[in-house]
């Protein structure tokens, strides 16, 4: 899976999770300004994220995670 | 050995793999229990998607305990799908955040009232509407999920008065519903990395507390005791207990220091 192709998937499942429109699914946007994401929303995309890409996230990593292109680093460098 | 075989079982309160219910849906499994999960409001396309994980098709109702009929709902789906029920897992929590952390003096009644609410009067509307379901199986089984309420932790506030009063409820239940043949008993549970634990200010210090004082030790990340704990309750093996309350907690409630 190329760059691209990753990242239409975790937008997918983005907006699909947060309910939030594609165009907001931005490298700079922020979960909880930006994107309105609670922790219960967060959870649930992590869960969404894993189910997509087959891996799995622990917990420790989300630390310091408040942007979507952080998120998006580590899903990618799960994949490899 | 299959301790539940045949039995069908309604677990409330999975939220994510790491809710102490997930840990107990999925031993009922392993034990050959059918079940059915409740998820509610905001969190129900969460559990949802946990359940998912816990295979076999699990099917999920919407149940907010503090709306009433949708517990009703979810009687009339268990009797159009299984006819009676032999069980109820109750693992519900939750206080406003004025109600943790906070001291007993902030929080107001608009937010104690939730917490009771939600946490303690929510065993009773919960088990109304199956006490036909449970009497038609011959009797039941009502398990909550409670934090020993004996003693004032830290942080714990308005929620150990909630659990305080769950405690009682669960003996006036047993009380009242013995005679149907339905048990109801609480496990009370050490601390374990949850949603809801991650929610409470000074979950830190009950670690600390568990780490010094458990004569069998404590490891906040294995609900598995507790969920034991829950499928023997279930069981046919404690016939004659009700109105209890087993501690799960390494032995912390028994040592003074
Ligand atoms: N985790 C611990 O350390 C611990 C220790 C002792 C007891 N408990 C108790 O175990 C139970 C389950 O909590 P957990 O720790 O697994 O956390 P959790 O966050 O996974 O579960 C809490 C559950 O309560 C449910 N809930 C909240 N409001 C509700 C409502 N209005 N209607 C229906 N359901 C509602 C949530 O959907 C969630 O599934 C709670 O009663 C909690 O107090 C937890």
């Amino acid at each position: 899976m190329d760059h691209a192709e990753a990242f239409e998937k975790f937008k997918t499942c983005t907006v699909e999770v947060l309910q939030v429109s594609p165009e907001q699914v931005t490298m700079s946007a922020r979960f909880s300004d930006d994107l309105d994401a609670d922790s219960l929303d967060l959870v649930e995309l992590v869960m969404a994220l894993e189910e997509a890409f087959d891996i799995s996230v622990d917990e420790s990593e989300l630390e310091g995670v408040e942007t979507i292109e952080q998120a998006f680093v580590l899903v990618q460098a799960k994949l490899g | 050995m299959e301790l539940l075989q045949g039995k069908k079982i309604l677990v409330t309160g999975v939220l994510t793999d790491d809710s102490l219910a997930y840990s107990v849906a999925k031993l009922a499994m392993e034990n050959g229990a059918s079940i059915m999960l409740t998820g509610a409001g905001r969190g129900l396309s969460l559990t949802r998607r946990t359940a998912r994980r816990l295979g076999g098709d699990v099917e999920v109702a919407e149940l907010d305990v503090t709306e009433q009929e949708q517990a009703a709902e979810v009687a009339k789906l268990v009797t159009s799908k299984w006819g009676s029920l032999d069980g109820i897992l109750h693992a519900i929590g939750f206080a406003p955040q004025e109600c943790l952390g906070n001291g007993m003096l902030q929080a107001g009644w608009d937010e104690v009232s939730i917490a009771l609410n939600v946490s303690a009067y929510s065993l009773k509307s919960l088990v109304e509407p199956f006490i036909p379901l449970m009497e038609k199986a011959g009797g039941g089984s009502v398990v909550g999920l409670d934090f020993d309420a004996t003693v004032a932790w830290p942080s714990y506030d308005w929620m150990g008065v909630a659990k305080a009063a769950l405690e009682s409820l669960s003996r006036y239940l047993a009380r009242e519903l013995g005679p149907k043949g339905i048990r109801v008993n609480m496990v009370a549970a050490g601390p374990i990395r949850t949603m809801a634990a991650k929610s409470i200010p000074g979950f830190a210090d009950f670690k600390a507390v568990w780490d010094s004082r458990s004569p069998l030790g404590w490891d906040d990340r294995d609900p598995l005791p507790v969920a034991k704990a829950c499928i023997a309750l279930f069981s046919d093996l404690f016939p004659m207990t009700t109105g209890e309350i087993l501690h799960v907690d390494g032995g912390v409630h028994a040592v003074g220091a």
